[in-house]
């Protein structure tokens, strides 16, 4: 069977919609998506937040023919303060600091987005479960993550990175395994109520297996609290990714993380120099801000209640 | 426990030999567990139903008519649920022994199901199209294009103006109506033998609820299906059905074809049932005669008759013993009265203006 993202058939090419047949007593509903999408663009500081993180993106893709220097050459004398030739100026060792946050996009942009996926991955499949199934097996599954909730996530990346080495992959398996409870709570919620539904007791009387009951019925009409959960998260992993570089978990020099950046720039180097610390320090700042500002507006945007 | 074991008509245990009989439900027992204690929600209800007829099972909220349909779909979670009896036989198999895969391909593949509030029993975020035409993938492993033919070919037959342009509709888009029309394309599509209403037309409009039940009885001929209709309104009984079962409290009380059941009812909640409707044809001085008290409580039945705290006729004996459900007139008709006899008289015209079935 061609398992397909759920909206998919409603927009897989083939099922073309036919156009009206010129007696239009069809009545004019739009889907929520389309509502949505409305309410998301009068967002300002929402749209904001999107065009930044587009522009970053751009930024990211295209970093080689953005970035005047590589993130680790040695482009010019130690620690010198911005100027034409070096914008955001060098650092101790005399790299390019525009060229390591041209560049850092890349890591964070894909620490984010790769850890979120992570946590998405898990985090729904167990609040699916755990809501779904309810009684002895919620019962069992909510306790498992009371565990890990008590369990101090700064150690358990610790432990992580001293198994697998300092590497961007450890760190989105670090985020990645410790991310997931709270979304996986915010789905059992979701699925506890809204199996309960009519449409549901349907799906089941109309021999539907339990996945694809799960899956294709409850989980679509689950996804707002999930999408907004997401977009918030990528600020959040870039976030805990900059504090966990700079507790030294996290990716090893030359790689050009944010976090690591401003760990290397070190508390001395904020009365000696300055740019050291505030250009990646304002990277992380801007991107958190604006996956925030584009969580709230999707949040508004697709909260029924507020049409 | 009620029992039908008394009745003049033994009923033998099994798979049925008459093979016009598509489902016989035999002493069905669906019971829940609770903190307060065990709810006998059905409670050894048995009966056939033969291709083609209409079914109807009658009866307040809460006395087991939901709770039959579940439990012969298998819908049920168990636990809390217990179900019992000596067999669910549909098409040679027993229901209740079947594996769960097995089950899955009656439920929506052979048996089809239509939900009380077509508001709710649409998912809101995929389109009626989609909804119909997963039946055929899923059930008939039809292709995407097929499907969509069929979706098509499905609203058209349940009567949606421009079934081309509809299919790709979300339910909110749609009237009740058309929402209880889109359901029952649904439950229609895999071309089931058993049809299960459930209280099809309570959440339409009055003026739609017509509509809606010439849809099912065309489509039930079109289709060459039985309808298990589970109904309060005993209008709709008048019009549609074959047999007819009357349940309270989770036992069956009445049983009978739909003239055994209007014109020699003989069971007092029948009576009653009939008695609390308006009626066109009688005079306007009439009065509607509630059925007086509140169903009883499901853990705590009353001695005797669960009717008797109820019962207009109610004696000494109704209080002590638990009248067994057995053959009072005709070859099949049956009623859990001890003075179902005493009732001859009591007749009351149908609540519909109908002419022979």
């Amino acid at each position: 069977m061609a398992m397909t993202e759920p909206h998919a058939a409603a927009m897989a090419p083939g099922l073309e919609p036919t156009p009206g047949d010129g007696i239009s007593d069809v009545v004019e509903g739009r889907p929520l998506r389309v509502d949505a999408m409305k309410r998301f663009t009068r967002n300002k500081l929402a749209m904001a937040g999107l065009i930044f993180i587009f522009f970053l993106a751009l930024v990211a893709i295209f970093a080689p023919l953005v970035a005047p220097y590589g993130f680790a050459e040695f482009a010019g004398e130690s620690r010198e303060a911005p100027s034409w030739n070096h914008l955001f100026g060098t650092d101790t060792t005399g790299r390019d600091i525009f060229s390591r946050v041209v560049y850092g996009a890349r890591v964070s942009l894909k620490i984010g987005i790769l850890t979120t996926v992570l946590t998405l991955i898990i985090g729904v499949t167990y609040g699916a479960v755990a809501g779904f199934f309810g009684g002895a097996a919620d019962s069992l599954l909510m306790r498992i993550t009371d565990i890990f909730l008590s369990i101090p996530y700064i150690v358990l990346a610790i432990a992580i990175a001293t198994i697998f080495g300092r590497s961007e992959n450890s760190i989105i398996l670090v985020l990645g395994l410790t991310g997931w409870l709270a979304i996986s709570r915010i789905v059992r919620s979701s699925f506890l109520g809204l199996k309960e539904q009519e449409y549901v007791e349907a799906a089941h009387a109309q021999g539907f297996k339990k996945s694809r009951v799960m899956f294709r019925h409850i989980l679509p009409n689950a996804m707002q609290p999930i999408i907004v959960y997401g977009t918030v998260a990528i600020g959040g992993v870039i976030l805990s990714e900059a504090a966990l570089s700079f507790l030294g978990v996290g990716p090893q020099s030359p790689t050009p993380a944010w976090g690591l950046m401003v760990a290397e720039a070190g508390s001395g180097s904020l009365t000696s120099a300055p740019h050291m610390l505030f250009f990646p320090g304002f990277a992380i700042f801007l991107t958190v801000l604006a996956f925030v500002l584009i969580g709230d507006g999707l949040r508004d945007a697709l909260d029924p209640k507020l049409k | 426990m009620t029992s039908v074991t008394d009745t003049a008509e033994a009923r033998t245990i099994g798979p049925p030999t008459d093979d016009r009989v598509i489902l016989s439900v035999q002493n069905l027992r669906t019971s829940f567990k609770t903190d307060a204690g065990l709810v006998k929600a059905v409670d050894g209800t048995s009966f056939d139903i033969k291709r083609g007829e209409v079914f109807a099972i009658v009866g307040e909220s809460g006395s087991g008519k939901s709770v039959t349909a579940m439990s012969i779909m298998g819908l049920l979670p168990q636990p809390p649920a217990i179900i019992e009896g000596d067999g669910v036989f549909w098409k040679g198999r027993d229901l209740l022994k079947v594996s769960e895969d097995e089950m899955r391909k009656v439920r929506g593949g052979e048996i089809g199901m239509i939900f009380q509030d077509p508001l709710t029993a649409l998912n809101p975020v995929h389109t009626v199209g989609r909804q119909i035409a997963e039946m055929g993938r899923i059930h008939e492993n039809l292709s995407r294009k097929q499907a969509r033919a069929r979706a098509i070919e499905m609203l058209g037959l349940v009567g949606i103006p421009q079934p081309n342009s509809r299919v790709d509709n979300y339910p909110h888009e749609f009237s009740g109506g058309m929402r209880q029309r889109a359901m029952i394309a649904m439950a229609i599509t895999c071309n089931p033998d058993l049809l299960i209403a459930d209280e099809p037309t309570t959440a339409l409009d009055v003026t739609v609820q017509a509509q809606v039940l010439e849809v099912l009885l065309r489509i039930k001929n079109e289709i060459d299906s039985a309808i298990m209709l589970i109904t309060h309104d005993l209008g709709v009984v008048a019009g549609m059905a074959d047999n007819v079962m009357v349940m309270y409290a989770g036992r069956q009380v009445e049983f009978g074809t739909v003239r055994e059941i209007f014109y020699r009812t003989r069971h007092p909640y029948t009576l009653g049932l009939m008695a609390s409707i308006p009626r066109l044809d009688t005079d306007e001085q009439d009065k509607l005669i509630p059925i007086r008290g509140a169903p009883p409580s499901m853990i705590k039945l009353p001695p005797g008759c669960s009717f008797n705290p109820r019962c207009d006729f109610a004696q000494d004996r109704c209080r002590e013993e638990e009248p067994a459900l057995r053959l009072v007139t005709g070859s099949s008709h049956l009623s859990a009265c001890h003075f179902a006899e005493e009732l001859e008289g009591a007749d009351l015209r149908a609540v519909h203006d109908w002419s022979e079935p």
